[in-house]
């Protein structure tokens, strides 16, 4: 789960790492009110969960009241990147003297956790990268150590920090890492962590993530979780305990095992299909679950036809048949379906569709003739 | 010959007498492998159906000899569970739970590799299947039968797919090992492939790859400097958006990296044969196979 920055800058405050006090708002009044709060300058900024705001106009300086109405209403409702902007971030604007960055990440080829500084804060870190390697201080952690106040002075040091800095900055570190570890995250991000003319550090942006797996053991980060921002299609399959991933093209896939669903994307799509979503119907899918997938498929109304690519292991074909005739009882699609079942019970599977007559599916045996089937179909219905 | 599971492996269960881990025991059992026994705690002196059920892992290594546990305990006990057995002596653990905490996992991972004496396979895979010698874990045994194609795979489904059309060509394999599809897995790619390469009875390796991390980046350049077997690759999830997770924890392009595309390039770079299909792998690797023979 991605928090947004405010939310990651509230679970920075709980593990003590410095951040300008501000105010959530959500309407223009609200964010005007918090501003006379806070006291001018100010800041107001977009909270989404992308980067590039501050390019796309989504952060705004104010030195009074009308100039803080004025931004939280160019603000609200801005569309970044695709993303709306609902909520602002209202906060005390910092002087700079030093823009730094600094994170801590999981290295998943290292298999530990990398902690990276960089005086060259304030920028597109895989710019810098690209562009300057060595500018980025990199050090992997032994998790079972933890953070040692020598990573921090190596960090500091190697970025070539200011020398009166290098204490401050490592301790800083040393902070993010505790907020690594304490709220189970895969990822803390402060871009830009600052020097203030006070020589003070402070972190100006937070990009928290946290890992969904572990979030029963944080209940109150799991409370942060909003709904409302997720895609309507993708919060049905939630609660359904499928796993859905809504993409942009008009043929609704279902399958079984990530792999198998990945790999029956990549054969539509060479087949000269678009798929319209990724749907795990996980591993020992029962009939119900089946039917419940069909209808996550059929509420994005772009779909033109549906595919189900089964390989029974666990999964037996008869019960995915049996899903799928429930559906249609229940539900009554109007587009066409094709069915390719193969593995444990196929034969009795594919029976079941023969005897139940179902209009408008087709089954095929293979996986490449059912992509090019569905793909024929969906070009065939007027759009 | 075969790797890591044989008519030598001696397998405890922790979670046995769970609902999943009494079906998938018994079915590992009715396929020939010796399954020795169960961990469940507070469930000791009680057995499933003769398989005699322990209170701890360390009972169960003393009472049985068990030398491979496989844990299909739930997530927020899974990597306890996987500690124990590494503290019990236990040398290949074998982690099917899904789920598993990122944290929990770099944890046990990196106790197993501090202390050197286990190897891990998974979390969040189907298992591995000698076919004819033994099967521990959830891959469906009917479709596979003896040979000398290896497998190893990220996906479970995707390698079932692949294994029956090699199987329709009429070949068979020695080992199928899922290493699974979470982000920190306790074995990768190369550690599998190096272990194909010195087994006997493996003629040709399948690898079946997805987007995410760079495994298969970093399998291509082993293969290049290791391997004399032809290697044959699958990579799915071309078609995925970068940013949204792909089912599998460990299935996300993240910027540009973990592309299926650059996978793909990486493999061909080196050699090896990279099928735009299931289907195609299975044909190439049939036609390779039929060309040696």
């Amino acid at each position: 789960m991605d928090l947004l920055e405010y939310q990651g800058k509230q679970v920075f405050a709980r593990h003590d790492v410095p951040v300008p006090s501000g105010r959530h708002a959500q309407t223009v009044d609200e964010a005007a009110a918090a501003a006379d709060d806070i006291g001018y300058p100010c800041v107001i900024k977009a909270q989404v969960q992308i980067g590039g705001r501050g390019k796309a106009g989504g952060i705004k300086v104010a030195r009074d009241h009308g100039e803080a109405r004025e931004a939280a209403e160019a603000i609200l409702g801005m569309d970044i990147r695709g993303l709306t902007v609902h909520e602002l971030w209202v906060e005390a604007a910092s002087e700079i003297a030093a823009e730094y960055y600094a994170s801590v990440v999981f290295d998943r080829s290292a298999k530990a956790p990398l902690v990276m500084l960089s005086t060259k804060g304030g920028m597109d870190i895989e710019e810098v990268a690209e562009s300057d390697p060595d500018a980025i201080a990199r050090l992997h952690v032994d998790p079972l150590l933890g953070f040692q106040e020598f990573h921090g002075r190596r960090l500091a040091f190697e970025a070539a920090v200011d020398a009166d800095v290098v204490r401050p900055v490592g301790a800083m570190l040393a902070r993010l890492y505790d907020v690594f570890v304490a709220e189970e995250a895969t990822l803390v991000e402060v871009n830009p962590l600052i020097i203030t003319p006070a020589r003070e550090v402070r972190a100006l942006d937070a990009k928290v993530t946290l890992d969904d797996n572990a979030l029963f053991r944080h209940p109150d980060n799991a409370e942060l979780r909003d709904p409302s921002r997720e895609d309507p299609q993708e919060r049905m399959a939630k609660e359904r305990d499928l796993t859905y991933v809504k993409l942009d093209g008009n043929i609704g896939i279902l399958g079984n095992g990530a792999g198998l669903v990945m790999s029956t994307l990549d054969v539509v799509a060479q087949a000269g299909g678009s798929p319209a979503n990724f749907l795990d119907a996980g591993g020992g899918s029962k009939a119900d679950a089946i039917t419940s997938a069909v209808e996550v498929i059929l509420s994005n109304p772009n779909v033109k036809a549906v595919l189900f690519n089964i390989f029974g292991g666990i999964t037996r074909c008869d019960e995915v048949a049996r899903g799928l005739i429930e559906a249609f009882a229940q539900i009554n699609p109007t587009v066409p379906f094709v069915v390719r079942l193969d593995g444990t019970n196929d034969v009795e599977g594919r029976q079941l569709l023969a005897e139940a007559n179902l209009p408008n599916v087709y089954t095929e045996s293979t996986m490449d003739g059912a992509a090019e089937k569905v793909v024929e179909l969906a070009a065939a219905v007027p759009a | 010959m075969s790797i890591l599971v044989d008519s030598n492996t001696k397998l405890v269960v922790s979670g046995i007498t769970g609902r999943e881990g009494t079906f998938h025991s018994l079915r590992n059992r009715d396929y020939g492998t010796q399954v020795v026994g169960g961990v469940t705690p507070g469930k000791g002196g009680q057995d499933v159906e003769g398989i005699p059920v322990f209170n701890t892992f360390h009972e169960a290594v003393d009472e049985t000899g068990a030398n491979t546990a496989m844990i299909f305990v739930p997530p927020r006990f899974a990597a306890d569970s996987i500690l124990e057995a590494e503290d019990a002596g236990i040398s290949l653990i074998i982690a099917i739970t899904e789920g598993i905490p990122a944290h929990d996992e770099l944890r046990a991972f990196s106790v197993i590799k501090k202390n050197g004496r286990a190897r891990l396979i998974g979390p969040n895979c189907p298992g591995i299947l000698s076919p004819g010698k033994a099967n521990v874990g959830i891959i469906p045994a009917a479709f596979f039968r003896e040979g000398n194609v290896g497998v190893v795979s990220r996906s479970g489904t995707l390698t079932y797919q692949i294994g029956n059309v090699i199987a329709q060509q009429g070949f068979g394999n020695s080992t199928i090992v899922g290493i699974g599809g979470d982000p920190v897995p306790g074995s990768d790619f190369i550690d599998i492939i190096g272990m194909f390469e010195q087994d006997p009875e493996t003629e040709l390796i399948v690898m079946c790859g997805e987007i995410g991390g760079d495994a298969e980046e970093r399998a291509a350049e082993f293969i290049a400097e290791n391997v004399t077997k032809p290697v044959v690759a699958y990579i799915a999830g071309f078609t995925a958006p970068p940013g949204k997770t792909m089912g599998h924890a460990g299935a996300i392009v993240s910027g540009s990296r973990g592309t299926a595309k650059a996978k793909a390039e990486a493999l061909e770079s080196k050699g090896v044969r990279v099928g735009r299909t299931p289907t195609e792998v299975a044909e190439v690797a049939a036609s390779l196979l039929a060309a040696a023979a």
